[in-house]
């Protein structure tokens, strides 16, 4: 409540400074008043200069936890007397830094340099009657500015005046929002053809980056005449960014710039994504975090305890240093825990930090090289736009697709239509054999069952009921228009190829039915309609008023004045949104058919139309003048003279068009179905049409049972439709929650199971009823039976969703028990919101724009695409990073454990196992590139089997290979091995004359020998885990251990004059001299890795569904079968 | 994260301006169609099941267990003798000489300590004196040397790294060799008589040389002043061409000194707790100085607190007779050495050595676990893929 007043306040602040008043050619109508300063026409997205780049660039890399954690690493090491010196963990995190920062630095570079390119364009102002050139950052607010054809508008223009004679201009929002068609955009009308003398304020709205809305009001002050006032609307706004096409030049006032336009406040970043893996690697870093402070204080306390005993802390061959005498005591104890600290360290290693960025980055390739992914239809392949989440890609439970567009093909095509309760088949002339039609060459004679005018009156309604756009012949193009031999009374040119150009492909489909049944759309010429009639008369329509389309009315409707002056209104739209407004003696004949055609999964549209007699017209006339002058609350004034004119209709009958099925949609589904993946279809359409998708995707099968929860299975009771929900809900939970058998493994379907299949199907209406119930209580506890039902269900089908339901219904499922990962697919502007939304957005690179895509996490042509994505892609993705994650935990452990177990051997004295440079090289070079070459080549299982067992992701689902069990069991094989390495060599060092001329070896030898089994034992457990071996693999694993040979010798075979201690001067070589240092290291080298190779022997004949999965089941599951 | 930039950057491409023809460029075209871009390298793709391993396990059985029955019995023929001259019971000999120790006194304290072998003692015989509860690799202790004096450079000898504190100086003259290593190094004499059945005691000749690592003596080690010079000059720094030299070499690169007292003081002197100075450790001009064998012994620090060094080493003299023969023998031992203000002791060990090195047994039990574990798995698993085979049969050949 309190929020609510709170936001009405602040709403009223808002507008308070809503508008902007600008100056058209800066001419004031009253030279006193004060001119605003508007922002310039500079356009910055680099983050950076040359000044604050290093501080701002440091700042933002330290702001990052592991980072800030090396560096104070680091800073204890150069302040503390530390066992390691600074260079070992400066040296890798200087490096991380400084590559991190060229490349930002080098990004920025090329964010500068665009900048600079669209700052610096020339572009042409008029100022006092002269046209200037000058740089497109000097632009101001009230600039008039000229653009010619084909270049990009430098900042928001109204449009005043263009080349073309009928006032229009054509544009292209590529690069804004990725739809390539022509737009047409109209000037101001009244405008003067003058510019230098034109004295007109504008008065409009504060920039905001919705890029389909504006309003606007322009007061053109004439000589001493009363303003006249016109609105402004998108059609008169030209966007930064969008290319003047098939227009000489045109003139238009600057009235956003720079960072205002409504391109730049678009260009935000996304909110980062954050992927569940992640999360884990944050907990297992907490857990060794953890190991690493207990560890540190477990040598100190046990350091103190063991100096208070007499003569250990500072026996007469061992004296401390003046200045260590004189410290104070608990200083010293914090210093040596902090020398702990930093010996321990290297438990939680920069490196795997790097790796796993270098893995997500390089991974990602793999999906845009995919050649499986490519569509030669729009040459395109995959796109990543963050490779942030490829391994999310292989833990999605629930993905909620889009239909049109992304289950069907958004392809329409005319089938049916109904005039007056008969129905009109179209069909090529070889299917005479229904008896509804007949066939007559091209232009199917319709057999007269409904009366022919009536026929006549449905095509031409479909012939104007519409804001299809004819494609303009380009000069070197194909002639596919012809527009000028049509008036010149040429012969048709083959009608097929006539190119219409909409923002809905079914007002494409129906224009071109109208056209098989021989009315043909011309096009529009100066407020003009054109058809070509069926006896091949031209028909002019002066077209009067579009009242456009609109998701919440469902329809739109045309007002247009035919040649014998009758003004008539068309209005086409969904039956529900038609039927109440037509008479309804009329309805019942046409419902029928409609129904029908939609079980059949067609959509359906309904056409109705009326005569408005002169009264009417001029009332509906000055309303809608009215409302589209209106600043404020435009959308809603509008709505309500539509509603007003839209009365009183009389139907004239329906169409029915097919959207075709994606290739390969219902076996997608099926395979996202058989891993585990629940899909949900969010559709804006109607239940019917969805419904036979579903069915046909075989997202319903014939035996699911369909739990419906519609507002017409609320209105079956006959009461009240809170009571009849709260019924329902309780229904269907009992049915499909209580009732159902527990499920073993809590989210698969298996094939065979006796259990019943529901689907569920609810609607937009009755989802906003149980989301904002009325009652708080019931709202949640609504809400939460909704859910269980939902979960409980094979398949969801939502229908009649406005964009942002589908974006709540997202959120609610993601922020439900168990946290589910989520996947959002769709084509349209209309699934952003979900898109951004889910865990994952993916976007088809449909026929709706680029707006899906351009939000979307991933990018694919098609929607069987996302088969391979999921299945193939997102599996090997996450099983190789959660491979990674484990491997790089379990190898640091070995690695740091026997240092660990040392300190209760040296006296808790700091003092190294390993030479510095076995401790800084470690993980950089010699264990670092096996890791990284499996994490992006390891297929456990081949691709194929992969696709072709889909249940084969449900092994992986719910993190699996990342949760605490498997957790465990790596850290327990890291500590066994730390243990083995230790005391394997301790016991051989109870002797150490290892040497057999009797020689002894030293500490540094003990050290060397222990990594040595470490480096062996921690890479050829990855090759046991290694289930594809490519040459890379083969390279890389063995020529890391070469490299380590190497360089021990050569690090050993020198006395390097920079170091103050030779310390491994030959320790190696002489190590490799002893036969008993051989034979440890091969002896500890097996014995850790025997338990491995038990483990998946053991494992092999217990499995219950052993046959099946032995020949897929890889090594790197073992821990998740011996856990069940 | 980095691919998100390389897009953001992508993105930027919009606001830059096309020229004509509206930038149709496609940002991507087909896909490659090789081996690595479809993740089609050729592959060899492993599968361990019970059919591979069982044969490795069987294997690695029959190879380890001989190994470990070969090492077993190679430990077991290794003699060993040790005895533990500490002096810590009134009983012992040694224990006057562990009660009345004082760094100052000038007559050596000797205490003798007749021991018998049961065994004659055929090959080669290595003497080595061994400590416990010394914590060689103590850090402070570890990196208190300094490596470059070691290896002879002058200006270390001069001015010894700090890491050598608080061994570095004393009386303002450089320690040679400076750090606690050095300070602490062995110095018990241990001399070893057999006492002939007829009356006589005969010393036993003790090899000095061979008991440090050839690398060390010849390359890590070395004197100041290259291999011919007159060691007590250079280490003394008195007169001479040498300590000019020395000195003006020193003032050369070195200005920035703030201890220019340090600098007019010439020679170096003996670390604190060492009876001779350096350069007097032997007569024997190659095993003197830095050099000194002992001494590269002692410099290499031990990995556990409980450890032995290589003392000596008793050469065969000829094939007749045993190097040493059974009976009774004493050890004479001069000591300098305390380790009772640690609770430490001391050893004297006579082992011999064969091609693994000392006495261990720990090498060959392993081997012959590890193998017959690994066996008895095989066996084992045998078992089990022979009974559940016929269920599994499918599968295995499917692998």
């Amino acid at each position: 409540m309190l929020r609510r007043r709170l936001n009405r306040l602040l709403g009223g602040d808002e507008r308070r400074v809503d508008s902007r008043t600008i100056y058209v050619g800066h001419r004031s109508s009253s030279p006193g008043e004060p001119i605003i300063k508007f922002c310039d026409n500079r356009i910055v997205s680099s983050k950076y200069t040359v000044w604050n780049f290093l501080p701002k660039n440091l700042f933002e890399q330290f702001r990052r936890i592991a980072n800030f954690y090396f560096l104070i690493i680091f800073l204890v090491q150069v302040i503390v007397d530390t066992p390691t010196s600074p260079v070992t963990s400066g040296l890798p995190l200087f490096f991380v830094i400084t590559v991190t920062a060229i490349k930002q630095g080098y990004e920025d570079w090329l964010r500068h340099k665009a900048d600079n390119e669209v700052n610096k364009y020339p572009v042409t102002v008029l100022e006092q009657g002269e046209r200037t050139r000058k740089d497109s950052e000097k632009i101001k607010v009230g600039d008039v500015v000229e653009v010619e054809e084909d270049e990009t508008f430098p900042c928001d223009l109204i449009l005043l005046q263009s080349s073309r004679d009928d006032g229009t201009c054509y544009v292209t929002t590529a690069s804004l929002d990725g739809e390539s068609n022509h737009k047409t955009h109209y000037t101001v009308s009244d405008t003067e053809k003058d510019l230098e003398t034109l004295n007109a304020t504008i008065e409009c709205e504060q920039p905001q980056p919705d890029l389909y809305k504006f309003v606007g009001r322009m007061h053109i002050y004439k000589n001493d005449q009363e303003p006249v006032v016109r609105s402004l609307g998108p059609e008169n706004l030209l966007l930064k960014g969008a290319t003047l096409k098939n227009t000489q030049r045109i003139y238009g006032v600057a009235l956003y710039t720079g960072m205002e336009t409504k391109m730049a406040l678009n260009y935000q970043g996304k909110s980062q994504k954050r992927s569940a893996v992640e999360k884990s690697i944050n907990a297992f870093l907490l857990v060794y975090l953890c190991i690493l402070v207990s560890k540190a204080l477990v040598c100190t306390i046990l350091k103190y305890v063991w100096q208070s005993r007499p003569g250990q802390d500072e026996p007469w061959y061992n004296e401390k240093t003046q200045r260590d005498k004189e410290t104070n005591l608990y200083l010293k104890m914090f210093t040596d825990f902090l020398s702990f600290m930093v010996l321990f360290n290297f438990i939680i290693p920069v490196s795997m930090y790097v790796t796993v960025e270098m893995q997500k980055f390089l991974g990602s390739f793999f999906i845009t090289w995919d050649k499986d992914f490519f569509d030669p239809e729009i040459k395109e392949g995959a796109l990543v736009n963050t490779s942030d989440l490829n391994e999310e890609l292989g833990q999605v439970e629930y993905v909620f697709t889009d239909k049109t567009g992304t289950l069907t093909q958004n392809n329409m095509e005319f089938i049916e239509c109904c005039i007056d309760g008969f129905q009109y088949k179209y069909r090529d002339a070889s299917s005479e054999l229904d008896g509804f039609c007949v066939a007559d060459g091209p232009v199917n004679k319709v057999q007269e069952k409904a009366g022919r005018a009536k026929e006549e009156l449905f095509l031409r309604a479909l012939c104007l009921c519409h804001t299809v756009q004819v494609k303009e012949p380009t000069e070197q193009g194909p002639v596919d228009g012809l527009m000028d031999q049509v008036d010149a009374g040429v012969p048709h040119p083959p009608q097929e190829q006539r190119g219409f150009i909409a923002s809905s492909p079914d007002e494409v489909a129906l224009v071109k039915g109208a056209m098989r049944y021989g009315f043909t759309f011309l096009g529009l010429e100066s407020r003009n309609m054109k058809i070509l009639n069926r006896n091949n008369d031209v028909e002019m329509y002066e077209l009067l008023h579009v009242l456009t389309f609109d998701p919440v009315r469902r329809r739109m409707s045309v007002i247009v004045r035919s040649n014998s002056g009758d003004t008539l209104l068309f209005c086409k739209g969904a039956d529900s949104s038609i039927f109440p407004r037509v008479r309804q003696e009329e309805v019942e004949r046409i419902r029928m058919h409609v129904e029908r055609n939609a079980t059949e999964g067609y959509r359906t549209l309904c056409v109705a139309y009326k005569y408005l007699s002169a009264e009417e017209f001029a009332q509906a006339d000055a309303g809608l003048m009215e409302a589209r002058l209106a600043l404020q609350n435009r959308e809603e004034k509008l709505l309500a003279v539509y509603n007003q004119v839209e009365t009183d209709m009389s139907l004239i009958g329906a169409t029915a068009v097919e959207d075709r099925l994606q290739e390969e949609a219902a076996e997608t589904m099926e395979a996202l179905q058989g891993a585990g993946i629940k899909v949900w279809v969010l559709t804006g359409d109607k239940m019917e049409t969805a419904k036979s998708t579903c069915y046909a995707c075989r997202l319903f099968q014939r035996s699911t049972e369909l739990l419906e929860l519609t507002v017409r299975t609320l209105e079956d009771g006959g009461r009240k439709r809170e009571e009849r929900l709260h019924e329902l809900l309780l229904e269907y939970h009992k049915k499909a929650v209580q009732d159902a058998p527990p499920l073993k493994g809590g989210i698969t379907r298996t094939w065979s199971s006796e259990t019943q299949d529901y689907g569920f199907i609810i609607d937009g209406a009755t989802l906003s009823m149980v989301l904002n119930s009325s009652s708080e209580s019931n709202s949640s506890r609504y809400k939460s039976l909704f859910l269980q039902i939902c979960q409980n269900c094979t398949s969801v089908l939502c229908c009649r969703m406005a964009p942002l339901q589908k974006a709540q219904i997202v959120k609610m499922v993601k922020n439900s028990k168990g946290n589910p990962i989520t996947l959002s697919i769709g084509d349209g502007a209309n699934d952003v919101s979900m898109i951004l939304e889910a865990h994952v957005g993916i976007g088809i690179k449909g026929k709706e724009g680029r707006q899906a895509v351009r939000n979307s996490d991933y990018a694919i042509p098609k929607l069987k695409h996302l088969k391979k994505l999921l299945l193939a892609h997102g599996h090997l993705y996450y099983v190789r990073i959660a491979h990674l994650v484990q491997y790089f935990f379990y190898k640091n452990l070995c690695f740091i454990l026997p240092q660990f177990l040392y300190q209760f051997f040296c006296g808790y004295s700091q003092q190294p196992l390993y030479d510095a440079a076995y401790l800084t090289m470690y993980n950089i070079c010699f264990t670092s590139m096996p890791i990284l070459a499996y994490s992006l080549l390891e297929q456990h299982i081949c691709i194929e089997v992969l696709l072709d067992n889909a249940a084969l992701y449900r092994e992986i689902a719910k993190n699996g290979m990342l949760r605490w069990r498997p957790f465990l069991y790596w850290t327990l094989l890291g500590v066994f091995h730390g243990l083995l390495f230790f005391f394997g060599v301790r016991y051989l060092f109870s002797n150490p004359a290892l040497q057999d001329n009797g020689q002894v070896f030293g500490n540094w030898s003990y050290g060397t020998i222990v990594f040595t089994i470490l480096v062996f034992t921690v890479t050829l457990k990855l090759a046991l885990d290694t289930r594809h071996w490519t040459w890379i693999n083969h390279f890389v694993i063995w020529g890391s251990l070469l490299f380590y040979v190497f360089f021990s010798f050569f690090w050993g075979g020198i006395i390097w004059p920079f170091l103050k201690q030779q310390r491994l001067y030959f320790v190696f070589a002489n190590m490799l001299s002893s036969v008993s240092a051989w034979l440890v290291i091969i002896l500890l080298i097996l014995l850790s890795l025997l338990p491995e190779i038990l483990l998946v022997v053991f494992r092999k004949p217990r499995g219950p569904n052993s046959r099946q999965t032995a020949a897929v089941t890889p090594l790197s599951y073992k821990h998740l079968k011996a856990g069940q | 994260m980095m691919a998100s930039s390389y897009n953001a950057k992508d993105e930027d491409g919009h606001i830059t301006v096309t020229g004509p023809g509206g930038g149709a460029v496609l940002r991507s075209k087909k896909p490659e169609n090789t081996a690595f871009k479809q993740q089609r390298l050729p592959a060899w793709q492993p599968i361990l099941t019970a059919g591979t391993v069982l044969p490795a396990f069987f294997i690695i059985g029959l190879l380890f267990i001989p190994i470990g029955i070969g090492l077993f019995v190679t430990s077991n023929n290794i003699k060993e003798f040790e005895i533990d001259y500490t002096g810590a019971d009134t009983s012992s000999p040694c224990f006057n000489c562990s009660q009345n120790f004082s760094w100052n006194s000038t007559s050596p304290c000797t205490c003798t300590v007749p021991f018998y072998l049961e065994q004659p003692y055929e090959s080669n015989v290595y003497v080595y004196y061994g400590l416990s509860n010394f914590y060689q690799n103590h850090r402070r202790y570890v990196k208190s040397r300094d490596d470059s004096q070691l290896n002879g450079n002058l200006k270390s000898l001069r001015e010894p790294s700090k890491e050598c504190e608080p061994y570095a100086y004393h009386n303002n003259k450089p320690i040679a060799p400076c750090g606690a290593i050095a300070n602490s190094m062995f110095n018990d004499t241990l001399e070893l008589f057999y006492n002939d059945p007829n009356g006589t005691s005969v010393k036993i000749l003790l090899g000095t040389t061979g008991i440090a690592w050839w690398t060390d003596k010849h390359v890590k080690f070395g004197n100041p002043g290259g291999v011919d010079s007159n060691l007590s000059a250079v280490f003394q720094g008195a007169g001479g061409c040498w300590s000019l030299a020395l000195s003006n070499a020193y003032k050369r690169d070195s200005t920035r000194s703030s201890s220019s007292d340090r600098l007019s003081v010439s020679g170096t002197t003996k670390p604190l707790n060492w009876r001779r100075p350096v350069y007097e450790l032997d007569s024997d001009q190659s095993n003197n100085g830095f050099v000194n064998e002992d001494f590269i012994v002692w410099m290499r620090t031990a990995a556990l607190p409980t450890f032995r060094k290589l003392y000596r080493i008793i050469g065969k003299s000829s094939q007749m007779v045993p190097t040493l023969p059974r009976g009774n023998y004493t050890l004479e031992v001069v000591y300098n050495y305390p380790v009772r203000s640690f609770e430490g002791r001391k050893r004297m060990i006579l082992s011999t050595i064969s091609w693994m090195g000392g006495k261990n047994p720990f090498l060959g039990i392993a081997y012959i676990t590890v193998g017959s574990v690994c066996f008895f798995l095989g066996v084992v698993l045998l078992v089990i893929h022979h009974k559940c085979g016929n269920r599994n049969n499918g599968a295995e050949i499917s692998n």
